[in-house]
This record gives C-alpha cells, structure tokens and sequence, in this order.
C-alpha cells in the first residue's frame, strides 16, 4: 500500500488532501503539532475508507526534532505533503518581531529543515514524491501581506531548486499555489466566489496533478493569468497601487 | 465574517457572524466567551431554529469515529451529513434507524430536532436510536449523556432545537438490511376517508407515507397515493441486482441553478403537476423494488428544489394531531382547498405513540405542506394554528419560523419543564436563535 505523510495535517485543506489520497487506498500518516488532536481524523480515515492512518508529533519550527522524526515514521511515505502554514497578521508583524518570526519560520524555515532531510532519503531511494502546497502571496510583494508572501516566495523557489535538483534521481517535486482557498485560515476574510476554492476542490487538483506528476499547479486557472499580469505590471507603477 | 443566512425555506434570511471548529477545546473556548451562539449543521430545518447572531457552524466536525460492523454501532462527530453516513453503512449492510426526507442534514440536526421517519409508527423517533451523546453546555463542559445518564440533558437536547449547547458526538445503533433496495407498494386512495383507511389496513408495512392533493373537492377532498415499503430481501432482487445487492447503480443529479420567478407556482400549476402525480399511477396498485435512495428522499434528487419557490422562500407548515381528531385534518385542508393555496408537496402519515420531552411527533395523523411566502399567509396559518390548537395538536419546531408564542407554550405540555432544564444547562442564554426569542424557548 502507498502511503502519504502529511506535514501539517491538521488544516481544512490537508484534512481535505487526506481524504483523496485514503479514498485512492494510499495509507496516511498524519503529522502536527498536537497529535492526539488528529485522533478524530485518523479514527475517520481508517472506517470511511478502510486504510491504515497513523498521527505523529511534529513541530516545523523546532528543526532539531525533524530527523528523528522522519526516521521514526512506521514506513518511508511514499508521497509527502507539506501542507502547514500560517498567515498571521500582517500590520503585527511589521512591529512585532515575533509575530514575523513565526510567520518565517512557519511557512519557511521549517518547511526547508524538515524536506531538507526527506528529499536527501527521497533521493538515496531514488523515487518518492514531494508535495509543497506554496501561495500566489509568493509571486509578488504586495503591502497587504509581504511578510507572508516573502516566506512562501522563498518556499516557491526552493521547491523549483528541488525540483531542479532532484529531476535525475527519479524524486518529483510538485509545486501547489491553492489562490484563495475557504478554509478556517481565511473565515474571516471576504474573498470572491469566483476566485475562490474549496477545500475538496484543492484535493481533487493535487491528487489529479499528482498522478501526472505536474510541476506546477495552479488550483484555480484564473491565478495563473492573474498572477502573470500582476508580475507584468512595472515596478514604477506597481508601488503606487494599493495590492 | 458576517454571513448572509437562511434555511431551507428561505424565510427568514439573517446576517450573521459564523465560525467553524475541528478542535473540541477551540470550541469550548468560544462558547464560554460568546453569547446568543447557535449551533448549526446543514441548513436543511426550513425556518429559523439554527439561525442567531453568533453561528457555530458544525460543518468541519465532520468525522466519523467509529464503526461496528458487527453490532451495528456507528459514533460520528455532530456535523457528519447522513448522505455520507449511508455511503459508507450501506455497502456493509446496514441502514440508518430513522431518516427524515432528505439525507443532506447533519447527526447533530437529526438530534436537535429529533427527526422522525416513514416508520415512525414502528421504530420511533432518532432519540430511541442513540446510545450515547456529547454535549458542550453552557459552562463550556462536555457532558456525556444518555437515556440513563444526565437524563434531564439528553431528553432535552433531542427535540430540543439546540438550546441547551453544541451536540458534539452522537454514538446510534444502525438497522441491518440485506439488500440497498426497497419493496415498494403504492395505492391510490380516491378521498382522505379512504388514504386514512389504508393507513390502518397497511399498518404492519415498516414505512408509510402519502401524498395528499390537497386542492380537489367534493368526493376527491383529499385524493392521494399511499406509499408503503419494506427492506427488500435477496430473494425480492432481480438477477442482475442479486450480483451486487448492496450496491445502487450510479446517477446523474439535477439542480435547480437559480430561484424561479414566483409567478410559476399558482393553483394552475399545482393543479397540474398533482393532476400529473396523481394520473402517472393508472393503476390502482403498484408493486416494484426500488433502489432505497428515490423512496426515502425523492426530492434529493433534484438538488436545491427549495429555489421553485423563488427569492421570497417559504414556509412548510408541518403539524400532528392525536388520533381521535380526524375532524381536524379535514377541517385544516378544507380551509386550504377553500383557500385555493395548495402546496406541490402535501405528506400525510401517522405517527406512532411517542413520549419525549419535547420533540414533536405524538400518536397521529401528521401532516407537511408547502406555501410559497406571500402577503396574507401568515395570516392564513394563524387561523390555522387555531385549529390546530382546537384538536389538541402541536408544529413541528425545526419547520417552524412564524408560529405565535402561546401556540407554543398552549401545544407542547412540557413546554414548562424544557425551559427549566434548558436554563440549567444554557445560564444566561448563551445558546440564542431567533426562534427561541420569538417563542420565549430560552425565557
């Protein structure tokens, strides 16, 4: 049985990306920072679908842990998600150091520390897959956000050197930009329907693109063009616009 | 984020402040620290009984904890929908003890109002079904309770419209079945004296139901189809079934893509769409096997079927009357042939002995009709509620969103003792709905 591992598992997308893999018959481990909190959704996974789920201790931003960790998963997953994340708050983190550490650290620095160490066992294996579920935050700089978008603009480009990397030992790296997704991390934000997806609908993507071992995924055809226009648009003007 | 809500009939719609929890301390820290918070599942009560200031969308507690396949025992979190729940028993041979008309509602909708089903008259209301419940109370404890633990909690929590807390798990026994296919019969019945009949000679049928016409007149007042079923057995499948007989053969769904113009719905056009559903059985008996899914929720079907009743929404009227008060169910769909207002969806069926605190069915004839929202209704369905009161009858509450205080409080006996225990449990009133300011449930 393939097995998926699912870093941050505790998100209404990774809780969605779960249960796509488990209804394929993959196997899932289960990884946050507060384990037994996954109880319900291991317990929910193993009776819907009758596959094997396991929840872990994980920690993104406590890098020391993160070799002992991987090394302690019941079975090498096959396929790994990095699914964690936080968008904090914006105006708190331009006074607040910690408020951006956290931000960095979340959407970063961990993310860096834990694929670190799998895509070095990915590629000794010489096969698996990695999954990093990035933001369009990350493809221009806007007021708004910058503090997140430049952590997840350096996940973005550290999946493409992964990717790049890792091309000929056989380990696929995919890059996922969900654009606005509804999910608890966004409840109390009005997003537009149009742009906006469901949860589900970032599984059934990630999954679909998974299969075809895509590079880059944009859930929502729209981000695409719009994230190109917004890169498109020069730097003298850009900077007078309210983003 | 405010959110812009309303309930399957559409009437009324609320601004309303909603948040969605997975995490049971997350949850617990925010009913401590809000006020006037509902809980709420998937939308499908018709009136405003999960609507308030501060919702709590149920809708992420969506797991299903256990499954005991031997014993027929399945524990989920409050916001599972029971379409999910019978995709997963099914195929394993078994079925859910009691289902209302539509799967789409949640584990902890079926409790709040304590759902009732085609057999009501066999196997009771939800309530019977349960084994055990979690609640959050007021104080933001989780109480464990049951028929035989903190029962002034449990019999008020079903039925009970969500005012004593958060339904957070629900542990049920489930029906065994042999097959995902049901043994049907229709009959038609040319007046209500002979549906009511019926009903008595089809008794011993475990699901009963039927459709009333309810604008015709003279020697047809009260036309109508009875529906009667029993869980097919192997043995009733044909070959190609008997293959798979836990398995239903897939298929495509309609949706309604936007609300209809009102002007559609008129006595014209109900008139023919009964004249339709009443002349498509030419026989006066029909027997067949049918997959369970177009026999317990035919309106499932055809998704969002509440837009037909345009942007002004709804109400469904649904109420029971005890047995010995026929008279009343034909004075009430006099009234309603005389007012010319009939609804598409008239369902009669008789209700078993119930005795609960507060849920809604009692030993009877019950009856659900559907008028679109329009001036003079609720003037209509006042003098309604008076015949009803007349004959010793009650309204269902998760159908309610217009009935007048002292129809309440005059209908249901223990009005009195739901509203202490409710104040036990609900100090203050933390759990607020527009329903129970308007029928001073939370007093």
């Amino acid at each position: 049985m393939p097995t998926v591992l699912l870093l941050g598992a505790g998100s209404d997308m990774a809780v969605a990306i779960a249960r796509k893999f488990a209804a394929a018959h993959y196997d899932i481990q289960l990884a946050a920072r507060k384990a037994a909190a996954l109880q319900p959704l291991q317990q929910d996974l193993q009776v819907r679908y009758g596959i094997t789920a396991t929840t872990h201790d994980f920690d993104a931003t406590d890098y020391s842990t993160h070799a002992a960790f991987f090394a302690g998963l019941p079975t090498m997953p096959d396929i790994t998600v990095c699914a964690f994340g936080y968008l904090g708050d914006q105006e708190l983190a331009q006074r607040d150091w910690q408020e951006a550490a956290t931000i960095i650290h979340s959407n970063y620095t961990g993310a860096v520390s834990v694929l670190n160490i799998i895509a070095e066992s990915y590629e000794a294996r010489g096969k698996g897959m990695i999954i990093g579920i990035s933001s369009v935050a990350g493809e221009r700089g806007r007021q708004s956000n910058y503090i997140y978008g430049s952590a997840k603009a350096g996940f973005t480009a550290y999946l493409s050197g992964l990717r790049n990397r890792l091309f000929r030992s056989g380990v696929h790296v995919m890059s996922v930009q969900p654009g606005f997704v509804n999910t608890r991390m966004t409840q109390h934000l009005n997003l537009p329907p149009l742009l906006t997806a469901q949860p589900d609908q970032v599984a059934n993507a990630v999954f679909k693109a998974a299969q075809r071992s895509r590079n880059v995924l944009y859930v929502k055809w729209p981000w695409k063009y719009i994230m190109l226009i917004i890169k498109m648009i020069p730097e003298g003007i850009f900077k007078k616009l309210k983003l | 984020m405010q959110k812009r809500l309303a309930n399957w009939g559409n009437y009324p719609a609320i601004t309303s402040e909603e948040n969605a929890f997975t995490q049971e301390q997350q949850l617990r820290d925010f009913v401590v620290s809000n006020h006037q918070l509902i809980a709420r599942g998937n939308g499908r009560c018709y009136g405003d009984a999960s609507l308030g200031k501060h919702s709590i969308s149920m809708l992420k507690y969506d797991k299903i904890l256990s499954f005991d396949e031997q014993n027929g025992f399945l524990e989920t979190q409050a916001g599972v929908t029971l379409d999910q729940i019978l995709d997963i028993i099914v195929p394993k041979g078994w079925f859910l003890p009691v289902t209302p008309g539509t799967k789409f509602i949640t584990v902890g909708g079926a409790v709040a109002s304590d759902v009732h089903g085609k057999n009501h008259h066999v196997d009771g209301a939800f309530s019977g079904h349960i084994t055990e419940m979690d609640v959050i109370t007021g104080d933001g404890e989780t109480v464990t309770c049951s028929q035989g633990r903190h029962t002034d909690l449990f019999w008020a929590t079903c039925g009970g419209m969500g005012l004593t807390g958060v339904i957070t798990r629900v542990k049920f026994d489930l029906k065994k079945i042999e097959t995902a296919y049901i043994k049907q019969k229709q009959l038609k019945a040319r007046n209500l004296e002979e549906v009511i009949r019926l009903f008595d000679e089809y008794k011993h049928y475990t699901y009963s139901m039927a459709w009333i016409d309810c604008l015709q007149k003279g020697d047809s007042f009260g036309r109508s189809i009875l529906i009667v079923g029993e869980h097919a057995t192997k043995a009733d499948l044909n070959p190609k079934q008997q293959e798979a007989p836990l398995k239903l053969p897939a298929k495509p769904r309609l949706t309604v893509p936007f609300n209809l113009p009102s002007f559609i719905l008129n006595t014209f056009t109900v008139k023919a769409f009964n004249w339709l559903y009443y002349g498509k059985n030419f026989k006066k008996e029909i027997n067949n096997v049918v997959p369970y899914e177009p026999f317990f929720y035919p309106l499932d079907a055809i998704l969002h079927w509440n837009r037909g009743y345009g942007k002004a929404g709804f109400i469904q009227y649904q109420f029971v009357l005890p047995l010995e008060h026929k008279a009343g169910l034909v004075a009430i769909l006099q009234r309603i042939s005389e007012k010319g207002w009939g609804s598409f969806l008239a369902v009669l069926k008789v209700f078993g002995h119930q005795d609960s605190l507060i849920s809604f069915p009692m030993e009877g004839y019950t009856l659900a009709l559907d008028f679109p929202v329009r001036k003079g209704l609720f003037e209509f369905l006042d003098e309604l509620d008076e015949i009803v009161l007349q004959y010793g009858g009650r309204l269902y509450l998760s159908k309610d969103a217009r009935m007048k205080q002292d129809v309440f409080w005059k209908s249901y006996p223990n009005a009195n003792r739901f509203a202490d225990i409710v104040k036990t449990y609900n100090p203050g009133k933390r759990f607020e709905s527009l329903q129970s300011e308007r029928l001073l449930l939370t007093k």
